[in-house]
């Protein structure tokens, strides 16, 4: 008998888990479902549509028919394309090393006592914060070839003598949107690499001070170590971020000058939207995807070991 | 030298100097845009003064934009997209975050690793096919097409944010309130809700940042001149061919920069512990 009580007594609060869990299911369902279908049509179907456009030599105004790997063929044996992708690497290694570099720079700064700090923080932040499409104008005016304040202010201090082509000569137009792109990144790094410096306890930095450890050691063997996590992350977003960028070549050079700073996304919207060969500007875009599965894939491994 | 003096002089060299040249680079560009947009434009195009200075204010660079464009339609319809997608967002955000932080169900994990992809995932990587998807729903043209789209970026942003400041909220609070018959919903509504504000004021800031400063996406679904927002008005309407109009374009970046800048002043403090949250959790 005591024995059927209890048993029948775990069954029934087996029942209840069972019911708990379903009515908790089901409230979950019903909680994520918008989002949930808000991503599927607007976001993994675009996504699908794109593998099949990419593969179509589909031009504005007509479907135009499946032709397999005919445009990636195209590309690959195109010259400005190949340039193109050259272009991408070097503006996300130069802009990404150099956003990590002066961020870290910065966070160290940020990190010291000093009066005013709160202000001074948000100020730093301000490029990250503005609109770029607006900041970015801001700077094609900076660089203008006949009144750019910059030369101006070079050449009063007696640093150059000749005018610099900002956006005129490939060379300079690619320095241009490197300066650019760290500009607007650099808060993005500094704020983020700051967070993990100051979760790095003090006691650290005393037990090495103890052992008589220069700045430089305490820097390399207990600060670097402790901010891997962190720099990790922000080097990964910063790095697909860059690699897709769009407004700043758009507004700054569209490209040019000779192709020399076009990208990916400038000239995937360019082939696409702007000579109407939807297909090969859809097969361009699909080239960030390699580098996206690339970074997701670090991210989660990244994650997981932690 | 005194030991104390040499402090000091260590000090404006390791520390004011690099911070004052990190100050000046980011920050220049906002000046240069300020006075352009107060000067004349006998005294912008005039090289032979000081340019770095503004010897007569004026206001007509904003009284000709005004006067010669459409200016307060393109903020309106800035503000209306913004607020709107970042309403829809956070409701949908709101609610798929206290899922995952909270209940447990089959694919919760799933759904999360997926909404963590897709906030990665750049908008140049899909914009091509999903112009055709928005011509499909007839909203090419149309701010509405911006309403659509811009929440596959802002649910994942807000999604994310709100599972840590849930879970940070302990659940002693809600379990109790469902034992005295509150169901999960109300429980969630009026016990957790409550106590995610700084979360939940953040992630509508940052989301209205967003879409404010949205580019692709609007460049690419709008091309009437009335429908379109600040950031891509501004770019595409005041240059005209090769005519470059400097005072009117800085005075109209300026006008479009202000409200991020104020609404992002007013409330720095939970724009920078909740920005450093988001990149140490990432």
């Amino acid at each position: 008998m005591k024995a059927f009580v209890a048993q029948s007594g775990k069954k029934a609060k087996k029942q209840l888990a069972l019911s708990f869990l379903k009515s908790e299911a089901l409230t979950g369902y019903f909680l994520i479902s918008p989002a949930l279908f808000l991503l599927l049509v607007l976001l993994a179907y675009p996504f699908f549509l794109a593998l099949y456009i990419s593969c179509s030599d589909r031009v504005l105004g007509e479907p135009g028919k499946f032709i397999l790997l005919g445009n990636f063929f195209k590309l690959f044996r195109d010259t400005y394309f190949r340039q193109t992708v050259w272009n991408s690497f070097v503006y996300t290694l130069t802009t990404v090393s150099l956003k990590l570099v002066l961020g870290m720079a910065l966070a160290l700064l940020l990190n010291q006592d000093f009066p005013c700090r709160n202000i001074i923080r948000g100020a730093l932040l301000l490029p990250w914060i503005v609109p770029t499409s607006l900041s970015v104008l801001t700077w094609l005016w900076m660089f203008d070839s006949l009144f750019s304040v910059i030369n101006y202010i070079l050449q009063s201090l007696g640093i150059i003598s000749k005018k610099i082509p900002w956006l005129g000569d490939p060379f300079w137009a690619m320095v241009s949107v490197i300066i650019v792109n760290t500009w607007r990144g650099l808060p993005f790094f500094a704020v983020s690499i700051l967070a993990g410096l100051m979760a790095i306890p003090k006691e650290l930095y005393e037990a090495a001070e103890v052992d008589g450890a220069l700045a430089v050691r305490k820097f390399w063997h207990v600060t670097l170590p402790l901010l891997q996590p962190v720099i990790a992350v922000v080097v990964l977003f910063s790095t697909i971020w860059t690699f897709a960028d769009f407004q700043i070549v758009y507004i700054l050079t569209h490209g040019g000058p000779l192709n020399a700073t076009q990208i990916f996304a400038t000239m995937a919207y360019d082939v696409a939207l702007v000579a109407g060969r939807i297909g090969e500007g859809a097969a361009i875009s699909l080239f960030l995807f390699p580098a996206l599965l690339v970074v997701i894939i670090l991210i989660l491994r990244y994650l997981r070991q932690e | 030298m005194s030991p104390r003096r040499k402090k000091v002089v260590k000090r404006i060299f390791i520390l004011y100097l690099p911070l004052a040249c990190f100050l000046f680079f980011a920050l220049f560009p906002f000046y240069w845009m300020a006075i352009s947009s107060f000067k004349s434009n006998a005294e912008l195009y005039n090289l032979r003064i000081n340019r770095l200075w503004i010897y007569s204010p004026t206001l007509e660079q904003f009284q000709e934009l005004f006067r010669k464009t459409a200016i307060l339609k393109w903020l309106w319809n800035s503000f209306f997209v913004s607020f709107l997608t970042s309403v829809i967002s956070m409701t949908f955000g709101i609610m798929a975050g206290y899922a995952l932080a909270r209940l447990k169900f089959p694919g919760a994990q799933a759904f999360g690793l997926a909404t963590f992809i897709t906030y990665l995932v750049p908008t140049t990587l899909i914009f091509i096919p999903l112009a055709s998807v928005v011509q499909s729903l007839g909203l090419t043209n149309t701010i509405w097409a911006l309403v659509a789209t811009y929440p596959t970026f802002l649910i994942p942003f807000c999604t994310w944010m709100l599972i840590a400041y849930f879970k940070s909220i302990p659940k002693d609070m809600e379990e109790c309130a469902m034992i005295d018959g509150c169901s999960r919903i109300g429980a969630m509504v009026r016990i957790v809700l409550p106590m995610a504000i700084p979360g939940i004021v953040f992630s509508f800031m940052f989301s209205f940042t967003l879409s404010w400063n949205e580019f692709v996406y609007a460049l690419t679904f709008i091309s009437d001149t009335t429908h379109k927002t600040m950031s891509v008005a501004v770019p595409t309407e005041l240059i005209r061919g090769d005519a470059y109009f400097w005072g009117e374009l800085m005075a109209a970046s300026l006008i479009g920069s202000v409200p991020v800048a104020l609404l992002y002043s007013f409330f720095m403090d939970y724009f920078v512990s909740g920005l450093t949250a988001g990149a140490l959790k990432g």
